[in-house]
Formats: structure tokens, C-alpha cells, sequence
């Protein structure tokens, strides 16, 4: 690749990649994103080249590989372009189908969505319900992209916005049009990033600044980032050039977490694309503003994603966080200005520069503006990834884009913004999805994880999951948060086990505010939220377990007991299933469970084909 | 100079003061446990905390750690922190029952219950030994290691140090644990000094106690066993 030493040369090199390609020529694209390959999209990939070069369609039809789409139920997916013909759950048989088609101009029926409902077909990826309501100002890009090849994100309006930025000159433009756009910090606070950036670019520059981009992404469920970071991690990086141009720092730095190595693999490549081509280094295109960045790879604790822990691992150090006053915007890494922020918010700068602060505040709400995306999962029919503009409602998100409840248990609650987070009754599913909503409610965004959960989730099995990762990913340096999380999981742990009192339940109430209002960081001062959000909605579900001795849910394994009930039509799946031998019973007979042999596995629960296995 | 508000009352302070010597220089009691002049602030402990600013933004602070602000409010002892400091006394109660100054920390905030299952560590984690052997005795033989309820303190690897003299700083300022050399138990110890059986002390023979500079290393007397 020509290092482009001039705008000018950028603005011919995206000019010539518009005209080189012909918008008629369909187009195979294959998501494989983690998502993807895990459900076998590198098989598609086999396929589908093998087929078209058997059939010397090289110039007549072009396989585009990508990141992930967002709707990973229906992985691995393929979609058609231009026509936008969306392929779910697609075989390596298929792919030849689909090729054979393609090659005459058709689609095959047989092989669209179908929608559970209906059960109409569906053919196109913009008409079906999933993707019908969501905005996907950052999403769409990953369909047309392939995250190793620059000239693609460059083809499709890539860097044009740096270059504008660039062009102007007025480093206190860009820091306006961020204000102006609203936009609020992604990785959960929603801190207004345009403050943020004002406040590094009036720093004093002794010694230079950072911009960081955290991608540490460590709440359990949540996997919005990954995706863009797979799927299009030149977004991060020019967000990332044009934040430093806009606060005078000149050095970035990308905080991945170690377990995600294709997102890894992929910033690697794009980076070094980026120095070949001259978007990073010294004088980028000519103007005088030089910048780089640099990858470090976090090693495997939640706590990390804590700024001021974050700081203290890029430097090498145990990721401990520490007192803010001072904040990273004094003194960050290695005591220098530094600004943090989120990667979905680094992908949105890119956004706001094209299109204007302005235009970019249109979506949303009054303080809450731009989209978000959630990772919808759980007890629904379609989980995967949305993008939403702020302010539609749990209603619409959970029951039009996610299809509603996934079993014939009704949808109880959802869980939002991961272990800091908490739940959020069905009740208040009218509430819109902003900063300001969900902490009044009791729980927070967070990242963007939305956890759906029905009739037979326990919400202290709930608390207790979530209060068991907390206190093994606690730093462990404020006792109130190591000791705090380990009693309550204690409490917890004794009530999921029938022995809990009504005693505990109120100490553990009493605790659970004096971790929130003692610990030094966010990890502890939210840790409590779980317990103190199932304990305001679903109060009732803990005094079954305490008085009655009773799971609700089911999930408790001490105070459940399995039975058959009168659906058992004889067949046998169960009592082959179980482990222990507990199940007896003649054929066509209804069977029966031996409670004093069952050791609660679920087996036969989980093969039972007429839903005749009670848990109570 | 800053002037903040503790209690109602200003005091001007010279910047980079925290809150918690700016109280003690007006006289107010703020209960510490991992805090040694001396020593950098660590914030381990969290009795120190006090609260800030007012109405609903109004949050509790370890004033160990935090800088005096200009105009800044602060109360060393409204019933949030009261609160805080009891739960906190009950915790280190059911952890490290044994040490005296955290009886006598309990008692002294009418603390008579902890209401969890007892535990009987004797380890805090509050880091004092740490800081000591980092900033007073320059040598960093010790430091913190793993993450949450694997978190304790120890030499790298569990390996003998080079860099341990043996100063005995450690077990002195040990705020809650009382730690003991605890030469009897070898693998307990933190020093490890005793599991040198042979003295370290030079040509023993020829000038008997004279060359015996390290009072007590009781290596001979181990060596005697």
C-alpha cells in the first residue's frame, strides 16, 4: 500500500474504491464473527469458495466475510447483497443451494426465516422482526465490511471523518461538536464524553497525553464490543485519531481483555494496516498532528475495566483502583492526562463528525441521545445483539425485537448493566431504556448486557450468581468489598440451601448498603445492587425460600423436588437419562420419580418432549 | 491555603492536606486501622471513612486518601457513618476475633454482636507490613498477591528473600493481627528467617556472643532443637 502523504491523496484513494466497484455483482456476505465460527461459519466459507470457483463464477458473484450481524440465534447466517436476502441457520449443503440460485438470479424459499408466529417466510434481512425496529447506525457497517481489509471500512466512508477533521484544523471544533451531539459515555456511567475531551484538551501538556479505548468488556453476558471490535475495529481507530487530534494527546492505547483473540487478531492486522498507509505514525497525512497506539492485553480480571485498575495494569502493575480525586483527566497513566473511554463510544465519534453533532442528537432522547446496543439474551426467542435508539421501552426491546418468551413460562424480569446492575420487574416494562430511567428504578445501562428471565429463573439463584462472580473478581484491597461480598454470598448461598432466617435476610440488607457506601470503586460501590434489587421487586421469592422452604423458580437444588406429572405418555426418555437410576415405570405408563434416589440433575427434564417433569 | 467545613467548622489547610489530618489537627476521633504516619495512605480499612457534600450527591470517603477541596463539606460522624464504622467493626470481628485492637475498636463504637460465622484469620490484609517494608525499610520483600478471597501477602513465589533483613518492621506495625514470629510454625511465617537453620552470624566460634548482632534471630536456638 502507497503511504498517502496528503488529504488530497486519501480523498482519490476513497474516490477510486467507489468507482472500482460494481454495486450489480451480488455479494455472499458470511458473518464470522466469534459467534459465527463457533456455530461453523468457517465451513460456509469452505463451501461457498469451493462452489464458485467449480462453477467459474469468480467474476459473477463475490463472497464478503465479516464480523458478527447481531442476530446470533440464526447463526451462522448468510445475507445477499444487494437485494438483502437473509439466509438463517444456512448448512454447508445450503451454501450450494443458495449459490445455484444466486447464479440464475432466484432465492431459495425453503431456506428463508421463517417467523414463529406467522410462520410466514420472510425474505428480506430489513423486513424481518428482529431486525425491523432496531437503528443500527454502528451495526449495519459490520455487514459491509471485512475487518482485515482496510480498503473496505476506506470504500465504505471509512476515515472520511478524520479527514474532515483533519481538514479544519480547529482541534476545538471537533471537542463542539461532540458536546453538541450529546453523546454520553457507553461503558455504563454515561459520563458526557464532550466534557471529558474538554477537560484533556485544557490539560496542561508537560508530557504528552493518552486517549485510552477500554475494551475490557468483563460483565458476564455482554458481548456488544467484541463484535465491534471484531467486526470493525477501524472504528475504534479513527474515533480514536480524531479524539486525539481533538485533545491534543498523541498517544492511544486499545485495553483489550486476553479472551477475546479474534478481536485481538483483528486490531493486530488493522493497526498495522493503518501505519502502512499513513493514518498513524508521525505527520499523518501531511498535517503536522502525529499519533499512534498501542495494544495491551489484559490478563483475566473483571476489575480491570475499572479506570483507575486500568490505569494501573497498562503501567504493569497489579490492577488495583485507587482514590479519585485525582481523576485520569489530571493524572492518568504514568501521571499523564489521560481520557478512558468505552469502545461503542469511540465508534460513535466517527458517526457524529460525518453526519454533525447535530443531526446525530436527533435519535434519542433529550439527555440521552444516540443509540445504544444490548446484548439481548436469555429466555427470549431471538437473542443476539440490538442496536436501539435511547428511550424505546423494555416492552418493545423484549417482545418486538426479541420475539418474546422463548418456553411457555411467562417472562418474569430482566436483568440490565451485568453484576452492577439489577432487575427489572415485567411490570415496569414500560420504563425507556436511558440512563436516567434505569437508576431510578434501581438498577443501571451498564454496558448494554440485558439478561431476560421468566417464571422458572430463581432470583436468588440470581443474586447469588452474580454476588459469586463479584466477590471472586473483587481487587480484595477495601475489606468492606472483599469481606462484604463474601458474607453476602454467604447469606445467600445459606438461603438457596434452606437455611437461611428471616434474621439473615435483614442483616444482609443492613450490609449490602454499607459495601454500596464504603467501597472505593465502582466494583464494590454496586456490588450490592443484585441483592438489593431482587430484594425490592422479588422480596416475596426470598421469603418462600426462608419461611415455606420453597423454590419458586426451581433452581435451588435443596428445596426443589422433581415429580412426573399426568403429561408422561410412557416413553422412557427420562429413565434412561437419569444418572441414578431414579425413574421407574412400565411402557405407555406415566412414570415415577424416586425422590430419595434423585440428585435434581434435570436430565429428564431437558429430554422430556411433553414437558411433563414438574420442578416445584 | 484551602478552607473546608469538618463538623461545622472551618479550618484552612495547606493543599495536598487529606481530610483526615485536617479533622485530627481540629480534634476530631477518626478510627483507623490501616493508616501509620509515615506511611502513604493506603484506603484498605475503610473505618476512616467520613461523609461528604450534602443532600442526594452527599457519599462516604476513606479521609485517608482524600485530598482537602476547597469549600468542601464534610462530617466525621453523621449517622450514615456511624453506620458504616459498626457494620465494618462487625465484619473484622468475624474475621480476626483474636486481635485485641479491633476489641478495643468494637467496643469503642458500642459494637456487642457480629451477627456472620465466625472466622479466625490473622491476616487484614490492611498492608501496613507491606508499605513498611516498601517505603521505610526500602527493600520490598513482601507485597500483595492474588485477587478477592485469594488475596494475601507474602514473598514472590512463596520463595525465601534476598531482599528480607530480617528488621522485624512487619511484625511491628501489624495493627490488628498481633503477628508473632512464628518461628515454631515455619510455614507461617512471613520473615521466613527461621527456616535459615544455619545463623547468619560470622565466625561464631572463635568470639562466642560477640558477633551475636541480630538479637533475637534464634537461629541457634533452632539450630540447638
Amino acid at each position: 500500500m502507497d503511504k498517502l502523504e496528503a488529504i488530497e491523496d486519501f480523498k482519490v484513494l476513497q474516490a477510486r474504491l467507489v468507482t472500482d466497484r460494481d454495486p450489480a455483482i451480488p455479494i455472499i456476505v458470511i458473518s464470522a464473527g466469534t459467534c459465527g465460527q463457533a456455530s461453523g461459519a468457517n465451513d460456509l466459507i469452505r463451501a461457498a469458495k469451493r462452489e464458485i470457483l467449480a462453477r467459474e463464477l469468480t467474476d459473477k458473484i463475490r463472497i464478503r466475510i465479516t464480523g458478527c450481524h447481531g442476530f446470533c440465534e440464526a447463526e451462522p447466517s448468510i445475507l445477499v447483497e444487494p437485494r438483502g436476502t437473509f439466509y438463517p441457520k444456512v448448512g454447508p449443503a445450503d451454501v450450494v443451494k443458495i449459490i445455484e440460485a444466486l447464479a440464475q438470479g432466484q432465492i431459495v424459499e425453503s431456506l428463508l426465516f421463517s417467523d414463529p408466529q406467522s410462520k410466514q417466510r420472510i425474505e428480506r434481512q430489513a423486513d424481518i422482526p428482529f431486525y425491523r425496529k432496531q437503528v443500527r447506525t454502528i451495526l449495519a457497517r459490520n455487514e459491509k465490511i471485512d475487518p482485515i481489509r482496510i480498503y473496505d471500512y476506506i470504500e465504505n466512508g471509512g476515515y472520511a471523518a478524520l479527514s474532515k477533521a483533519l481538514e479544519n484544523g480547529q482541534p476545538g471544533w471537533v471537542v463542539d461538536e461532540v458536546k453538541t451531539s450529546g453523546l454520553r459515555g457507553r461503558g455504563g456511567a454515561g459520563f458526557p464524553t464532550g466534557m471529558k475531551w474538554e477537560f484533556l484538551a485544557k490539560a496542561r501538556n508537560g508530557r504528552g497525553k493518552y486517549v485510552v479505548c477500554n475494551a475490557d468488556e468483563g460483565d458476564p453476558g455482554a458481548y456488544m464490543d467484541r463484535s465491534v471490535l471484531e467486526g470493525n475495529p477501524h472504528s475504534i481507530i479513527e474515533g480514536m485519531l480524531i479524539g486525539g487530534f481533538a485533545t491534543g494527546a498523541d498517544k492511544g492505547v486499545v485495553y483489550v481483555r486476553n479472551e477475546y483473540p479474534l478481536a485481538i487478531k483483528h486490531l493486530t492486522i488493522a493497526l498495522r494496516q493503518c501505519r502502512e498507509l499513513g493514518l498513524l505514525g508521525q505527520d499523518i497525512m501531511g498535517t503536522g498532528f502525529s499519533f499512534d497506539i498501542q495494544l495491551v492485553r489484559g490478563a483475566g480480571a473483571f476489575v480491570c475495566g475499572e479506570e483507575t485498575a486500568l490505569i494501573r495494569s497498562v503501567e504493569g502493575k497489579m490492577g488495583e483502583p485507587r482514590q479519585r480525586p485525582p481523576f485520569p483527566v489530571e493524572k492518568g497513566i504514568e501521571g499523564k492526562p489521560t481520557v478512558i473511554n468505552n469502545v461503542e463510544t469511540w465508534a460513535n465519534v466517527p458517526v457524529i463528525i460525518t453526519e454533525g453533532g447535530a443531526q446525530f442528537a436527533k435519535v434519542g432522547t433529550h439527555r440521552n441521545t444516540g443509540t445504544k446496543i444490548f446484548s439481548l439474551v436469555g429466555k427470549i426467542k431471538h437473542t443476539g445483539l440490538v442496536e436501539v435508539p435511547m428511550g424505546m421501552t423494555i416492552k418493545e426491546i423484549v417482545h418486538d425485537i426479541g420475539g418474546g418468551p422463548v418456553g411457555r413460562a411467562p417472562i418474569k424480569a430482566v436483568q440490565t448493566g451485568g453484576p452492577s446492575g439489577g432487575c427489572i420487574p415485567v411490570q415496569r416494562f414500560d420504563l425507556p431504556i436511558d440512563y436516567d430511567s434505569l437508576t431510578a428504578a434501581g438498577s443501571i445501562m451498564g454496558s448494554g448486557g440485558m439478561i431476560v428471565m421468566d417464571e422458572s429463573t430463581c432470583m436468588v439463584d440470581v443474586a447469588k450468581y452474580f454476588m459469586n462472580f463479584l466477590k471472586g473478581e473483587s481487587c480484595g484491597k477495601c475489606f468492606t468489598c472483599r469481606k462484604g461480598t463474601q458474607r453476602m454470598y454467604e447469606i445467600l448461598e445459606d438461603i438457596s440451601l434452606s437455611k437461611g432466617t428471616e434474621d439473615q435476610l435483614s442483616l444482609l440488607e443492613e450490609l449490602a448498603g454499607v459495601v454500596k457506601d464504603t467501597s472505593m470503586c465502582g466494583l464494590g460501590q454496586t456490588a450490592a445492587n443484585p441483592v438489593l434489587s431482587t430484594l425490592r421487586y422479588f422480596r416475596d421469592e426470598y421469603l418462600e425460600h426462608i419461611r415455606n422452604k420453597r423454590c419458586p423458580g426451581g433452581a435451588c437444588k435443596e428445596l426443589v423436588t422433581y415429580t412426573i406429572s399426568e403429561d408422561c405418555n410412557g416413553c422412557g426418555a427420562c429413565a434412561k437419562q437419569c444418572p441414578v437410576e431414579a425413574i421407574s415405570g412400565a411402557m405407555k405408563q406415566r412414570h415415577v420419580i424416586d425422590a430419595a434416589r434423585c440428585t435434581k440433575c434435570g436430565n429428564c427434564k431437558s429430554v422430556c418432549r411433553h414437558d411433563a417433569v414438574l420442578v416445584r | 491555603m484551602i478552607t473546608l467545613t469538618i463538623n461545622g467548622l472551618p479550618v484552612s489547610v495547606e493543599e495536598g492536606t487529606t481530610l483526615l489530618e485536617a479533622a485530627r489537627f481540629l480534634g476530631f476521633p477518626i478510627p483507623t486501622l490501616c493508616h501509620m504516619d509515615g506511611l502513604d495512605p493506603y484506603g484498605a480499612c475503610r473505618l476512616c471513612v467520613v461523609e461528604i457534600g450534602e443532600g442526594p450527591k452527599a457519599k462516604l470517603v476513606s479521609s485517608c486518601t482524600y485530598p482537602a477541596q476547597e469549600g468542601l463539606k464534610v462530617r466525621t460522624a453523621s449517622s450514615r457513618v456511624v453506620k458504616a464504622r459498626k457494620m465494618i467493626l462487625e465484619l473484622l470481628l468475624a474475621t480476626c476475633p483474636q486481635s485485641k485492637i479491633i476489641q478495643d475498636l468494637a467496643s469503642a463504637h458500642q459494637v456487642r454482636q457480629q451477627r456472620f460465622r465466625q472466622e479466625h484469620e490473622d491476616c487484614i490484609l490492611c498492608g501496613l507490613c507491606v508499605r513498611m517494608c516498601k517505603e521505610q525499610m526500602v527493600a520490598g520483600a513482601i507485597g500483595f498477591r492474588g485477587r478477592g478471597e485469594n488475596r494475601s501477602i507474602g514473598t514472590p513465589f512463596d520463595v525465601k528473600s534476598e531482599q528480607c533483613r530480617l528488621c522485624g518492621g512487619c511484625i511491628y506495625v501489624c495493627p490488628a493481627c498481633q503477628l508473632r514470629c512464628t518461628y515454631t510454625e515455619p510455614d507461617k511465617a512471613i520473615c521466613g528467617g527461621c527456616a535459615n537453620l544455619s545463623p547468619p552470624c560470622v565466625e561464631k566460634e572463635q568470639f562466642d556472643d560477640m558477633m551475636c548482632y541480630m538479637n533475637p534471630c534464634v537461629a541457634c536456638e533452632i539450630e540447638r532443637k
